[in-house]
């Protein structure tokens, strides 16, 4: 593989030039993680990333278990009633619009499948960028399809219905304050929102790239992390939509 | 060949701005974490001065300040508290030194992600800003103490300094979280990917599995004080309910209703106990580095060391509740946290044993960072003894509101972690700043900063025996604690000693930046990869070539060798074992 290397140093990106940044992928070749003769080393940095963001999923896993042991801590609580001096529970069960939370559902999920498109094509891309690179050889470029592009609206389209939802659960009478089920609902709710709304910047990060024609192997690695990020979220929400359903 | 082009992505910067404050290069970063922390330190210590002088001279009208109403000084306590955990304890030791010296350590030419480091950095400094804001806010800085307990520090009507105060201070902790989860990605990112040829684990210096296994215990234990935060904020900002039941204040009913103060213990102990070895951890490695380092000896224990860093870690995250003893937990759950916690002891003994072993029958060389490193091995042992009292449900209910807890969290956490900061300045500032550090300065230093500490928090514990509670302003009111007074008096001078003397660190540290006599590359005959390039390191740490690594971390008077120690990097024929 060693003998395809172009000579492109990630100091001084080649601008321009046909197809952006046409490198093979380094091998991993283990241990150290550093490239060979200053070409920048994205199989390194593809493995790095990936660690990294692991670590992330790690730290968000930690903040909505926290979440969830104080929910199932609260409602367990019982509640001194100022009348009869007993404990009463004071838990509220929130009526969810459940039909809606579930187109969501589908939505997301959805979108998980086309990120994971998206993430496959640009692997492939990259893969063939180095033959493709080679004069006189064409490579049948297969269509490539938008599957970035249809991820983000998904994802959009998520965030969306999942707006329409918090108006319903309002049109219901559930506020955040109204009592400590409905701020749960709202809590894990917008927390989930609030992080696919940053694999949606790193989406959109990862499309801008490409039009500013960065290295296409920059491009692979946001887009390779950013949709296992996004399976991660489609796996949350679903993990807060049965814990909104079914422990309540 | 291998270069070092792969991680630093970035060439050497030019320019001043992206040279020393955008800088992506974590010798810098490092740096700036470090000055950071200098700058909190003496934020902290001015407030603990204030305290302090109010305490026996309570109508003492102090210029900048001018009177001290309780309220004052329960806010100079908060922040005092604050400041010195976080933006000290936390900073420092992990973010400051780990920063610094983990890549150059196992030889990588930068952390794993550059940007993300520097990041890391403004938003830690993003937080400072906050934090110091909440001074000067109307209504003054918060009450609540650095735990924070709900409801005070969920109702803004509960004090003055419970108001825009108290937001500054949850948001600033938030901000802070943030900072320290990018930190640690970064962190052990680097260690598990950008080690050098031949780093295996068990190379490591033990520096760095304390950097590493801290880094874990700020990944699990940020993203809980983060929720915890975000509910806080939700609670005072919001109406929600998590933490404040029925409440009335002043005669008001408050708008809650149901919720749970214990539920802020749980998720805020459950961050704060993995705090405690936050700051403490690093602090064990550096005291074992430099220990090996000036006794000429191998570490005694290396893998038994390895172990008891990664079993204190674990032990750390199932033990929050022996803070919550008072909480009226059930007995049953105090009794599995109190035992949780005594079995903290037996890694924490091995460690100490193992650096009594490492000392035992060696040629010291007593310069100032081995001095400090054998006052942090006593400040653990004498801070550390009283721990187990603490641990015990039937002993804690009665210590548990008075300055003995303040004498054992102070000597352990507190003076322990920073007596490891010292240590690793002066061990480390050659290699940093390319000048030695004036050794007679750093022993006056030594002894004024561990006499003068002991002064100060071992009549603490006794106080705490006396039946002193903590947190009270005022000494005057009580009968029985009018013969306690001279005790703080003492304590109070003795403040005033050693913090007058902690001057004397700071100057000798700035002037021997510019003024010391040149470091060698190795002037403490050390054995790790920072010893083996240039003195300050350049811009890739090893100039261009990546170090190969044959050796373990201590390898002292080896027996054979041609010198007394052999270096990380040195052929293998070197030790004709």
């Amino acid at each position: 593989m060693g003998t395809l290397t172009p000579t492109v140093s990630i100091k001084d990106p080649k601008l321009g030039h046909g197809g952006s940044g046409a490198h093979p992928p380094v091998s991993d070749g283990g241990g150290d993680g550093r490239g060979e003769n200053g070409v920048p080393d994205y199989g390194g940095r593809l493995r790095r990333a990936r660690l990294g963001v692991l670590l992330l999923l790690v730290t968000v896993t930690m903040l909505f278990v926290a979440f969830t042991s104080a929910y199932i801590f609260r409602q367990g609580l019982p509640v001194l009633d100022e009348r009869t001096g007993k404990n009463i529970s004071d838990w509220v069960q929130v009526n969810l619009p459940t039909g809606l939370l579930v187109i969501n559902t589908l939505l997301l999920l959805l979108s998980s499948i086309t990120a994971e498109f998206a993430r496959r094509q640009i692997t492939q891309e990259a893969a063939l960028a180095p033959v493709q690179s080679i004069p006189g050889i064409l490579v049948d470029a297969e269509r490539s399809s938008p599957w970035l592009a249809v991820t983000i609206v998904l994802g959009l389209g998520f965030l969306a219905g999942q707006w329409i939802a918090w108006r319903e659960l309002q049109a219901r009478g559930f506020y955040l304050a109204t009592s400590p089920s409905s701020s749960f609902v709202y809590l894990l709710t917008a927390a989930h929102a609030i992080h696919l709304s940053g694999g949606i910047l790193a989406l959109l990060y990862a499309g801008i790239t490409s039009l500013l024609r960065r290295p296409l192997e920059l491009r692979r690695i946001v887009v390779d992390i950013t949709a296992w990020y996004w399976h991660f979220m489609a796996l949350l929400w679903i993990y807060i939509f049965a814990l909104l359903e079914f422990v309540r | 060949m291998a270069t070092t082009a792969t991680v630093h992505a970035h060439a050497a910067p030019q320019g001043f701005i992206r040279k020393y404050i955008f800088s992506l290069d974590h010798k810098i970063i490092g740096l700036q974490y470090y000055f950071l922390a200098l700058v909190a330190v003496f934020v902290g210590m001015f407030l603990s001065l204030l305290m302090r002088i109010h305490l026996i001279w309570p109508t003492a009208v102090l210029p900048l300040v001018g009177e001290i109403k309780p309220e004052t000084y329960l806010s100079l306590l908060t922040m005092h508290g604050t400041i010195m955990v976080f933006f000290v304890l936390t900073t420092a030791p992990q973010s400051g030194f780990g920063n610094y010296f983990l890549p150059i350590q196992i030889g990588a030419p930068d952390m794993a992600f550059p940007v993300l480091n520097m990041l890391s950095f403004w938003t830690t400094f993003l937080a400072f800003v906050a934090m110091i804001a909440a001074f000067f806010v109307s209504g003054g800085a918060p009450l609540h103490g650095w735990t924070g307990y709900a409801p005070l520090s969920a109702l803004p009507s509960a004090g003055p300094g419970e108001q825009l105060g108290a937001d500054l201070w949850v948001i600033s902790i938030a901000i802070f979280c943030v900072a320290s989860l990018m930190g640690a990605l970064n962190f052990i990112t680097t260690l598990l990917d950008l080690r050098a040829k031949g780093m295996t684990l068990f190379r490591l210096p033990l520096t760095c599995w304390a950097w590493f296994v801290t880094a874990i215990l700020a990944l699990l234990a940020f993203g809980v004080l983060l929720s915890a935060g975000i509910l806080l904020l939700l609670d005072r900002n919001l109406g929600t309910s998590f933490y404040v039941p029925l409440v009335v204040v002043n005669g008001t009913v408050m708008g809650h209703k149901g919720g749970s103060p214990l539920l802020w213990q749980h998720l805020f102990w459950f961050f704060g106990h993995p705090e405690v070895y936050i700051a403490i951890l690093p602090g064990m490695g550096v005291a074992s580095q430099v220990l090996s380092t000036f006794a000429r000896k191998p570490i005694f224990g290396y893998k038994a060391m390895v172990y008891a860093i990664m079993a204190i870690g674990l032990l750390g995250f199932t033990v929050w509740g022996h803070h919550m003893f008072m909480s009226g937990m059930s007995p049953y759950s105090a009794f599995a946290f109190s035992i949780m916690t005594m079995a903290i002891g037996v890694p924490s003994a091995i460690k100490t044993f193992n650096w009594l072993g490492t000392l035992h029958k060696a040629r010291i060389r007593f310069h100032s960072p081995m001095l400090f490193a054998i006052g942090f091995v006593s400040l653990f042992v004498s801070g550390g003894l009283s721990g187990p009292f603490l641990a015990q449900p039937v002993l804690d209910i009665p210590l548990h509101d008075t300055y003995f807890v303040v004498g054992h969290f102070h000597l352990i956490m507190g003076v322990a972690a920073i007596f490891g900061i010292f240590a690793a300045t002066y061990y480390w500032f050659p290699k940093m700043f390319g000048r030695m550090m004036n050794e007679s300065l750093g022993r006056i230093h030594f002894w004024v900063t561990l006499v003068g500490t002991y002064a100060i928090f071992m009549p603490m514990h006794y106080l705490g025996m006396a039946g002193h509670p903590r947190r009270y302003s005022q000494l005057t009111e009580l009968a029985y604690l009018h013969d306690l007074i001279p005790v703080q008096q003492f304590m109070t001078y003795a403040a005033f000693i050693t913090i007058g003397f902690q001057f004397v660190f700071v100057f000798n540290l700035f002037w021997s930046m510019f003024k010391g006599p040149k470091a060698s590359d190795n002037p403490w005959e050390a054995t790790t990869l920072e010893w083996t390039t240039a003195t300050p390191p350049p811009h890739d740490n090893f100039g261009g070539h990546t170090p190969v690594v044959n050796h373990g971390p201590y390898e002292y008077s080896v027996p054979g060798a041609p010198r007394d120690y052999v270096m990380q990097t040195d052929p293998v024929t070197a030790t004709a074992h």
